[in-house]
């Protein structure tokens, strides 16, 4: 059997890095130009920023760095605790730290979703709790820090994670309620998405700090961050909707009529059959969104909390450290980016893992 | 399939098990079911015919409620259809439904298609539910390809494992509407061996259909619908040999040609 089969190998084209090169960038005309414009502009930027960011640039804390022309990036190293923490007593910032990495490494662990089983639940509620302990202290024997003093990027992840996460099973309650046959759920989800989405969030945290304590009863106080908490999550929740309501009506009829003539009632329709398929569709508009709130956490330095935007500027106003707002903005542009990146990578991943083919 | 196997055993005596009576629909001011009475004893087979438009699907949609009629009764299984039936999705679950388009839920494995009902709505334990699945694929021969999701099977095998699905929930009646028509020639006929085997195994059967060969070696009874109504129905090889109406006439001559 074996002996008559010729083993025929694909032709050997272009092998090797000038082939390669040939093939991809100078194949054509067009091609040729466009390479050796995209490589000149790369030439005239990405240069001269690494000269500026890493090769005469600074360092070390408290560097005098007025005479170089290299970025300053003592600014970070002298700063990044007010930066990262805010007011956060930097006594006991390994509180924080140790509440971050929990926090990534439950992230982590649930971007795998073969891990998604009631441990992986449990894993959350007790990493949440610690996590609120650690950071609110005031119990087994830790000094207590009050929530107006959470700053910087423990600001920015709670109202993000929060946010978001809320957020989401939010907007498909809304989204459902707008598909929904009774009018009065159906009519009270339309108006909410269309007024929510008819203002700005800034609008909405103003309203949130300065206009809901008014209709509050005497007395009682609810805090600032909570406020902002819950403004974010409910602008975000309508923005969702609407992508998920998109979702909804892409779906074909007879996937509801399958799960009807099986005997399924309403909610086991939209839980196994439909918003499974109907989510699917709509994982890179959801991530948009999700990345545009997380991004946009940052407006809450307009009602005053001191988030990572608002830390850095503090810093900035610093007289010491004028004039190297770039170097500083850079930083956290850089912490933002790492986070986004994370967000639409993970989603990726997961668009191709539920991919059945259909 | 031998003739004996399908030889149609009397169902005179037997219970009814879908009754319709005087039933009418409307879709706004468009009248496309008027004036439906029909009775189907256990395990009898009837196969609904007529031309596009005639209102075939509506009314075998209207026996599990995936439509609503607005004048007359359906009773299915000694359970009338009416707009308060608490439980409308008892009675889905007592009769199966086969459509055109297979319908399969596509996230899903094919194992876990027709595990879906059991579990969910008869609360099988999962285990038993998957037995029960093999079971059919089995029966529909197509069990290697339990693992596998709908869109890697072809047209010829969803319709099985559809089939199959709606088997699982064990139903005391089976709808098809349309279940070949759009499937490929050659894997028209292991979809209908299936329903076949099914229809000697004594279920009851309503089937949407134009394949006449079909008809007359398995249906009790054929019906010949034309704009919402029941113009014509017989015995199949009356039906065919001597059609009385004459809208039945031009029907089968075209079908026939
Ligand atoms: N949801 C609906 N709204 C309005 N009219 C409808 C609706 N569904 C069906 N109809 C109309 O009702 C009539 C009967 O439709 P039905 O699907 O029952 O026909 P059919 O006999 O099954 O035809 P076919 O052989 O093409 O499947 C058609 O004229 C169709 O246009
Ligand atoms: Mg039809």
């Amino acid at each position: 059997m074996e002996t008559n089969i010729e083993i025929v190998k694909p032709p050997i084209t272009n092998v090797g890095v000038i082939g390669w090169i040939r093939e991809n960038l100078f194949s054509s005309p067009l091609n040729t130009v466009l390479t050796i414009i995209i490589a000149s502009i790369l030439w005239f930027s990405v240069i001269p920023f690494l000269q500026w960011a890493l090769i005469d640039s600074y360092w070390l804390p408290d560097s005098n760095c007025k005479e170089t022309n290299g970025a300053c990036w003592s600014i970070i190293t002298s700063n990044y605790k007010v930066i990262l923490f805010g007011f956060y007593p930097q006594n006991i910032l390994w509180r924080p730290i140790t509440a971050i990495i929990m926090l990534v490494s439950l992230l982590i662990i649930s971007r795998n979703r073969n891990w998604w089983n009631a441990y992986l639940g449990y894993s959350w509620l007790a990493g949440l709790i610690i996590m609120g302990v650690l950071l609110k202290g005031g119990i087994l024997g830790l000094e207590a820090v009050d929530i107006e003093k959470w700053g910087g990027i423990i600001l920015t992840l709670l109202l993000s994670v929060f946010g978001l996460t809320a957020a989401y099973p939010l907007g498909i309650l809304l989204a459902l309620g707008r598909q929904s046959e009774m009018p009065v759920i159906k009519t009270f989800c339309v108006f909410y998405i269309e007024l929510i989405r008819g203002v700005p969030l800034i609008s909405l945290l103003f309203m949130s700090s300065v206009v809901f304590p008014l209709f509050l009863p005497e007395g009682m106080s609810i805090n600032a961050i909570l406020r902002a908490q819950v403004a974010i999550i409910m602008f975000t929740a309508a923005y969702i909707a609407e992508v998920v309501r998109g979702g909804l009506q892409g779906m074909n009829k007879g996937q509801f009529e399958a799960a009807d003539s099986l005997g399924l009632n309403y909610t086991q329709t939209m839980r196994l059959i439909i918003l499974p398929q109907a989510l699917k569709i709509v994982i890179p508009p959801s991530v948009s969104i999700l990345i545009s709130a997380f991004k946009d956490t940052s407006l809450v330095v307009i009602i005053g909390l001191y988030d990572l935007l608002k830390t850095t500027q503090s810093t900035l106003s610093d007289p010491k450290w004028m004039g190297f707002s770039a170097e500083a903005y850079i930083f956290i542009a850089l912490i933002y980016f790492i986070c986004c990146f994370f967000m639409s990578n993970y989603s990726r991943k997961l668009e191709k893992e539920l991919d059945t083919g259909l | 399939m031998s003739e004996d196997k399908t030889k149609k055993v009397d169902i005179s005596s037997k219970k009814t098990v879908i009754e319709i009576i005087n039933m009418h629909k409307w879709y706004g001011d468009f009248h496309v079911l008027n004036n439906i009475n029909l009775d189907v004893k256990k395990s009898e087979r009837i196969v609904v015919c007529g031309p596009s438009g005639s209102g075939k699907s509506t009314l075998i949609r209207c026996v599990n409620r995936l439509e609503e009629h607005q004048k007359g009764k359906i009773i299915v299984d000694g359970i009338e259809l009416t707009k308060d039936l608490k439980n409308i999705e008892k009675v889905r679950s007592e009769v199966g439904m086969v459509f055109q388009h297979f319908n399969l839920f596509p996230h899903l494995t094919i194992v876990e298609n027709l595990t879906i009902g059991p579990i969910w709505v008869r609360k099988t334990p999962k285990k038993e539910a998957e037995e029960i699945a093999m079971h059919y694929l089995e029966k529909v021969q197509i069990a290697e390809q339990a693992a596998k999701f709908p869109g890697q099977l072809s047209g010829g095998q969803q319709q099985r494992v559809a089939i199959a699905r709606s088997l699982c929930m064990k139903p005391n009646i089976m709808l098809f509407d349309e279940a070949t028509s759009a499937l490929d020639p050659e894997m028209v006929k292991e979809v209908l061996d299936v329903m076949i085997d099914l229809a000697t195994g004594g279920m009851t059967m309503i089937v949407v259909t134009h394949e006449m060969g079909f008809a007359k070696s398995v249906a009790h009874r054929v019906l010949f619908m034309d704009e919402g109504a029941i113009v014509e129905e017989n015995e199949p090889n009356e039906f065919f040999d001597n059609p009385q109406n004459d809208r039945t006439k031009l029907f089968l001559s075209q079908i026939l040609h």
